[in-house]
């Protein structure tokens, strides 16, 4: 039987990990279907169309569809769930949110935030904020996935031409309604995709001093993190934040400025290529994953980092 | 209103755990075992809700082994009313634990169910949602903000792309986040009322749900270990080693 991804989409563009959850479904089985459920939508049921590893894109379109209310998107995703061995998603908040209740109403015990894909029922998937590694099998007839976006390379953009059907919405729900969304803005690179990401934790003593960080984040075209910690304190919003309850980054560099490494924390980055820990506390547990560890008074190595960073020549970006 | 609130034992956030050596799990003997972190937010938002006067009553639940009953004491001693405890032997799904949590709300017919957006152990962040499903109530997942309407909630979320605010008409699950509140500690006067509050206790087998595992856990295993790092000793070294070993800037 085939697969069928939900795809997530501001309906303009489909949001980056679709794509990265599209390799981890066609990795389950090649027969990958996309189900596209928005409001004027058109273009990302198009460009979905058009990656190589999709056979086939479904296209709901109804101002229902215009918010991820998970109420909707459930009774619209069951409706189809009958011709599909396994319905996937990415595990972020848009995954997290809805594919649970989906999992309920077909009786599957779902298989969350996977990052390797053994067999078709057999995956491998991290407890514990990623201290530990469990493979596990589902022996639902019909499975539930949700795939962890940073664990697998997002699948080529274009090339194919599946063909699209359109399909009728489903019932809305009467209970739930959506009010506002407080989109934050940045021209960085996307937290969860950027080549390098560079993290303040509570030693950066308040939001002002993220200054000395986003200096050096524009230098490298660097996203932003934050500790738990630091968004806690209110020093910046909670789309910063890295770690087991926040998002999983995996960039090529990860700089933690003033992290001292909570497991929480540490959830979130330690599978980045390169870390570098700057802290002043010597002990601090960062250190312990750190490629490089730079023990100092973080007030005097930014601006000197900065300073070294404006000396080389070129800088890859 | 009638608040349910879901509260599960976990090993404690700040133990580094340790899997074990036949691949069978993780060791548990002898380790320091707390509430669910998000699950005390949870409770928090509760008591906050009824000292307000928007609340009659809080009712504390909880799903594990004998001394899962310590998590529902704690919620008891920070301002739960009563607590329900539904002994299992042996560690269930998330499915099954909403499966036996809706047996649950039909028995008691709380307006609102409250819990931890995800349990730390096993990282599912799955329960809410499926409990909202089964009963076919209305889901305000990541919570950081819920503020008491008429008949309502307006729950502000957190989700990737910032902040969403939903309504959802009560009945409705809500699942916690962090930032939701500070959850407070018990005194030492409430430790000892706790001690006197009810708690039932009921046999998961009594309540005629599927709890059998869906999931087989063939192997846990460490994952791979960072090789050891350096200390360099200056911003330039760093700078330096960035460019020219690592090349990654």
């Amino acid at each position: 039987m085939s697969v069928l991804l939900i795809a997530e989409h501001n309906n303009k563009e489909v949001r980056p990990f679709t794509y990265n959850a599209i390799t981890a479904a066609s990795q389950i089985n090649e027969d990958l279907h996309i189900l596209v459920l928005g409001h004027q939508a058109d273009d990302v049921a198009k460009s979905l169309s058009e990656a190589p590893n999709v056979k086939k894109v479904i296209h709901v379109d109804n101002e229902i569809y215009e918010n991820y209310i998970a109420e909707n998107y459930t009774a619209a995703i069951i409706k189809h769930a009958e011709s599909y061995s396994h319905i996937v998603s990415s595990a972020n908040t848009f995954g997290k949110n809805l594919m649970p209740r989906i999992a309920a109403l077909l009786d599957t015990s779902q298989v969350s935030d996977i990052i390797k894909v053994i067999s078709e029922d057999t995956f491998l998937r991290p407890i514990y904020a990623g201290n530990a590694f469990a493979t596990v099998k589902s022996n639902d007839k019909k499975k539930c996935v949700t795939i962890r976006p940073t664990s697998f390379d997002p699948a080529d953009k274009s090339g194919g031409s599946a063909e699209i059907t359109k399909s009728d919405p489903a019932e809305a729900s009467s209970s739930t309604k959506f009010l506002k969304k407080e989109e934050v803005k940045s021209d960085r690179p996307e937290l969860g995709t950027a080549r390098i990401v560079i993290s303040g934790g509570r030693g950066m003593q308040n939001g002002e001093n993220f200054k000395l960080i986003s200096d050096i984040a524009d230098k490298l075209n660097a996203a932003i993190g934050a500790s738990r910690a630091a968004v806690d304190a209110g020093y910046i919003t909670n789309d910063h934040q890295v770690g087991q309850t926040g998002k999983v980054v995996v960039p090529d560099l990860y700089i933690a400025v003033g992290i001292s490494g909570a497991i929480q924390h540490l959830a979130g980055m330690k599978e980045s290529k390169v870390i570098v820990a700057i802290n002043k506390d010597g002990e601090a547990p960062i250190f312990s994953v750190a490629d490089y560890g730079l023990e100092a008074d973080l007030f005097e190595a930014l601006p000197q980092f900065l300073s070294e960073l404006n000396k080389l020549n070129t800088i890859q970006k | 209103m009638k608040i349910l609130v879901a509260v599960k034992r976990v090993i404690d956030y700040n133990v580094q755990i340790r899997v074990k050596e036949d691949g069978s799990g993780v060791v548990t003997d002898n380790v320091k075992m707390s509430t669910n972190p998000p699950d005390d937010n949870a409770i928090e938002e509760a008591v906050k809700i009824k000292e307000a006067g928007k609340a009659k009553e809080i009712v504390a639940i909880t799903i594990g082994e004998e001394k899962a009953q310590e998590t529902v004491r704690k919620a008891l001693a920070v301002g739960a009313d009563r607590g329900i405890h539904v002994k299992v032997d042996n560690v269930i799904e998330p499915l099954a634990v909403s499966k036996i949590l809706k047996k649950i709300v039909e028995k008691e017919n709380p307006d609102l169910v409250f819990m931890g957006k995800q349990a730390i152990d096993d990282d599912c962040n799955q329960t809410g949602q499926m409990l909202a499903a089964l009963l076919n109530w209305p889901q305000a997942t990541f919570a950081s903000k819920i503020e008491v309407k008429d008949n309502a909630l307006e729950v502000t979320r957190e989700i990737d792309e910032g902040l969403e605010t939903i309504e959802v008409n009560v009945p409705a699950i809500v699942t916690c986040d962090l930032r939701l509140n500070e959850p407070r500690y018990a005194s030492l006067p409430n430790i000892m009322k706790a001690k006197k509050k009810p708690i039932e206790q009921l046999n998961a087998s009594d309540l005629g749900v599927d709890i059998n595992p869906r999931i087989e856990q063939i192997k846990v295993e460490e994952p791979p270990k960072r090789k050891a790092g350096i200390k360099v000793a200056s911003v330039e070294e760093l700078v330096q080693k960035l460019k020219n070993e690592a090349k990654v800037i």
